[in-house]
């Protein structure tokens, strides 16, 4: 089936087999590699995206679902050329280092904190719970949240 | 050529310099394996075994290479060179042969339009297993049928042990090992099976070259060795298969050993089509060596007044189906089994076993954390026996430079362990909380499971040490090589894999430091332009990649001063300090030493239990860590966070389950690992004492806070609770009063 979707602002056709999820749809068909694909089953928050503005993971939406609908992903922060206040407070932090779960992170965190300008620090560690890291043990993470909540 | 004076824009040694990569990672623009694609691509997909132990009687694949899209489907058959391949000893089949040996054991692969018509037709490919007894059991492994009878691992300096299914068994025999202290401890521990659980599975695209060779563009830890295994089993010379570094997710040990790289190659060659195969996470999780579980019975004697006088330390740890790097574990776990301190007396008797549980290598630590878990347990029963303060204990007993460990080997460089006591004990915890509080703050947190009367708090302190880089005599080395331009530039081409860990900012600054120039790129990894750059294991990476790109960029310099206004381009290979095995009958080194330098991490770890409900909460942890130089501090600090989440993991929730071999939880769901709501702050303390021997006098830091993190945070849980703790990770029924 041909779906049509809303990604970054501009819309994007592809054809696509009614069993593919979001998430390939996005990486293999649409050329936004950018959400990233380690669980595939809703667990770890790498492939988060927007849909009509609402957080969920890619990997548990079908591809056909999104048809019609708006998808922010993460190479949709950028803006201008210029990296998202969050991108920036990532890179600044140190909150990087393998950066397989950070454009889940920065899609989680750029959600958050329109939700809630600033947050506490449980609601920074709740609202990322979703979204799993291996590498730096959340701390640079949870600093590059604060510094962006105050940039 | 310029000649004005030009300012350097980004950082030398020592400074905190943004990564490079973090830009093109927040904007999802980063190629890791996974993301890339040429045009023409197949997928490939890998058949398992679902057995964990049994006899292949018939592959029939007639079925599935008529399915659509299907372009290739190949078994053992198919390989055009050698069957087998292993990191160290090829003894794991590249493809099935007659038999499996572990749960998800690889038997046949796949090639076609589209990932999913790949796995349909996966699943017509109809392999007829007589299943066997699966060796389930490390113990009972010693008296099982042999797995394997013809003894891979023999012949390479082991000591002899005919007993079945022993990977590895060695002994270290120090002065007296009958010699009794006034008062002894004994006890023993238990480590389950850990994961890497790296976040970017594994994944590669292989590209044929039109003329028989083939590109593979991978996520590893070290080109050029999977060069070495690849080659031979596609009956190719070493040029003809070139290893491109793709983006790693995370790596921790887990991409030492191969996983796609002959697979996608074979598939690749056979269909003339560039091939892509990308394991989802259950596939991930038997697709990759786990940390060993181990059993270890410790007996631990001291005098009155707190010093060691011996230690008695049996360590079984379980390989599964194949050696991987099981040698190496086996002689870390029983070089670093007395933790940092100093023991006139030991006996250590450390051997590994193959069974039908899933295949075990390099993880983050390599033995020394199973050790450390039960080692530094054994400091706090014996503190506890004596009547001292554990931290006193360990201070009295604390390694320095001169001393001797149980090899016979004098430590000649850096070894500030009591520094590093020191530091952590002075780290001061936030007071207890009172209550009530937010439940997200009490054990159980968002599950909103207690009010908090349950809850006790506990404080833990442990001390962990591992060696720095390869040991036992091997060919340690890493080559740079470095284009000079007379414009002012430089390209760096090292062959180092950059796994998240920061070594290509390393490469970068310390090039910048020598050349004095800010205008130095780093070509991307591969083996076909320059040598070989070892492994990014060993918490070696930094040493080596620093050591071999300033010694070609002092020889570039060199060079340019006799041939100014030439380009030169020059490569050279760093070797740290040589190292020789151990006698494989006393365990005791048989030159100046086995292992390179030592890093040592001290932790101190405040937890909660809710005793009523068996929940967890690690509240604090101040760790000061002993990192030779700093290269850039906030990677650093990075690494001492994540390194002890990954303990902290180990500790309280990650193990692989396994039910007669076969894995029973392999999905993020099942086996979980430490979230955001799990990791407290973690407060840190850098001890810079240079290394001797080292560039710059760095240590590798990656491993240390592993090491000692799974050891301090079950100190506090014992603290908190008064139980014996004796296996990881820890239940909920273990904590329940």
């Amino acid at each position: 089936m041909r779906i049509t979707v809303r990604i970054n602002g501009e819309e994007h056709q592809a054809d696509c087999w009614e069993g593919e999820s979001l998430l390939f749809a996005l990486r293999e068909k649409l050329g936004f590699p950018g959400s990233k694909n380690a669980c595939e089953q809703g667990e770890c928050g790498s492939c988060s995206v927007l849909l009509d503005g609402s957080l969920v993971c890619a990997c548990l939406v079908l591809a056909a679902q999104a048809d019609g609908h708006d998808v922010t992903t993460v190479e949709g922060l950028v803006e201008n050329g210029e990296l998202h206040p969050v991108q920036q407070a990532f890179v600044d932090a140190g909150a990087v280092q393998c950066g397989f779960c950070t454009p889940g992170l920065v899609v989680a965190t750029a959600d958050l904190l329109r939700r809630s300008p600033h947050p506490s620090d449980d609601e920074i560690r709740e609202a990322l719970s979703g979204n799993l890291c291996r590498c730096t043990g959340y701390a640079k993470i949870f600093d590059a949240v604060r510094a962006a909540a105050r940039a | 050529m310029t000649q004005a004076v030009r300012t350097l824009q980004i950082g030398r040694v020592g400074e905190l310099v943004p990564r490079l990569d973090a830009p093109p990672k927040v904007k999802g623009e980063f190629a890791y394996a996974s993301d890339l694609v040429v045009p023409g691509m197949l997928w490939g997909h890998t058949v398992r075994s679902p057995h964990p132990h049994a006899r292949i009687l018939s592959i029939d694949i007639a079925e599935a290479v008529s399915m659509p899209g299907v372009h290739a489907v190949l078994t053992h058959d198919d390989i055009p060179g050698q069957k087998t391949y292993g990191l160290e000893f090829a003894d794991q089949p590249v493809l099935a042969i007659d038999r499996v040996l572990y749960h998800g054991e690889p038997v046949a692969l796949v090639a076609a339009e589209h990932p999913e018509q790949a796995r349909r037709a996966a699943e017509r490919i109809h392999v007829s297993y007589e299943e066997l007894e699966p060796v389930a059991d490390m113990e009972r492994a010693l008296e099982s049928r042999d797995l394997h009878p013809d003894k891979p691992t023999r012949g390479h300096g082991y000591l002899d042990d005919d007993r079945p299914n022993v990977v590895r068994h060695m002994v270290i025999r120090h002065g007296d090992p009958d010699v009794q202290g006034d008062v002894s401890v004994s006890g023993y521990y238990e480590v389950g099976i850990q994961d890497q659980a790296f976040l970017g599975p594994e994944s590669g695209l292989a590209v044929p070259d039109g003329e028989g060779g083939v590109d593979i563009y991978v996520a590893t830890q070290w080109l050029h060795v999977d060069r070495s295994q690849v080659a031979p089993c596609l009956n190719l010379p070493l040029e003809q298969v070139r290893i491109h570094l793709g983006g790693v997710g995370g790596a921790f040990g887990g991409r030492e050993d191969l996983s796609m790289q002959v697979h996608g190659a074979l598939l690749a060659l056979h269909t003339n089509r560039p091939v892509k195969i990308v394991y989802n996470r259950e596939e991930s999780f038997t697709g990759h060596v786990h940390r060993h579980p181990a059993r270890m019975w410790c007996e631990h004697h001291a005098t009155r007044d707190g010093k060691l006088v011996n230690v008695r330390f049996k360590i079984l740890l379980d390989g599964g189906a194949y050696a991987s790097s099981s040698t190496a574990v086996t002689s870390n776990a029983a070089s670093f089994s007395l933790g940092p301190y100093e023991s006139p007396n030991a006996l250590i008797d450390s051997t590994s076993v193959y069974t039908n549980n899933p295949p075990c290598g390099a993880m983050r630590g390599f033995g020394a954390v199973q050790t450390c878990f039960a080692g530094e347990a054994q400091m706090d029963k014996l503190a506890a026996e004596l009547g001292i303060d554990p931290i006193e204990l360990r201070l009295l007993n604390a390694l320095k430079p001169g001393d001797v460990l149980p090899t016979g080997q004098a430590i000649t460089g850096s070894m500030p362990v009591a520094e590093c006591i020191r530091a952590a004990a002075a780290l001061e915890p936030p007071a207890a909380e009172p209550l009530p509080r937010d439940v997200i703050r009490l054990p159980g947190g968002a599950g909103n499971t207690t009010n908090g009367d349950g809850v006790r708090r506990g404080v833990g302190f442990a001390v962990g040490f591992k060696n720095i880089a390869y040991s036992e005599g091997f060919d340690d080395y890493c080559a740079a090589r470095v284009r000079l331009s007379p414009d002012g530039w430089a390209e760096v081409h090292c062959a180092a894999a950059e796994v998240g860990q920061g070594v290509t900012g390393v490469i970068l600054q310390v090039a910048r430091t020598e050349l004095g120039l800010d205008d130095v790129r780093l070509a991307p990894g591969q083996t076909a332009t320059v040598e070989s750059a070892g492994s990014a294991s060993a918490s070696r990476m930094t040493w080596m990649a620093a050591g071999a790109v300033r010694d070609a960029c002092r020889a570039a310099l060199d060079e340019q001063a006799q041939r100014p206004g030439e380009e030169v381009d020059v490569e050279r290979i760093y070797r740290h300090p040589r190292t020789t095995p151990l006698d494989p009958e006393t365990g005791q080194i048989t030159g100046e030493r086995s292992h390179v330098a030592f890093a040592t991490c001290a932790m101190k770890v405040v937890a909660e239990v809710d005793v009523d409900l068996g929940l967890t909460r690690v509240v604090w942890i101040g760790a000061a860590q002993d990192v030779g130089k700093a290269v850039n501090p906030q990677q650093v600090e990075g690494q001492i966070e994540g390194g002890t989440a990954q303990g902290l993991g180990l500790a309280l929730m990650e193990e692989i389950q396994t039910r007669d071999g076969l894995i029973t939880n392999a999905s993020f769901t099942d086996y979980l690992i430490p979230t955001a709501l799990d990791m407290p702050p973690v407060e840190s303390v850098l001890i810079e004492d240079p290394e001797p021997d080292a560039p710059y006098g760095v240590k590798g830091v990656g491993e240390p806070p592993t090491v000692v993190s799974t050891a301090a945070v079950v100190a506090a849980l014992r603290a908190a609770t008064g139980r014996d703790l004796r296996r990881v990770p820890v239940r909920p029924d273990d904590i329940c009063l």
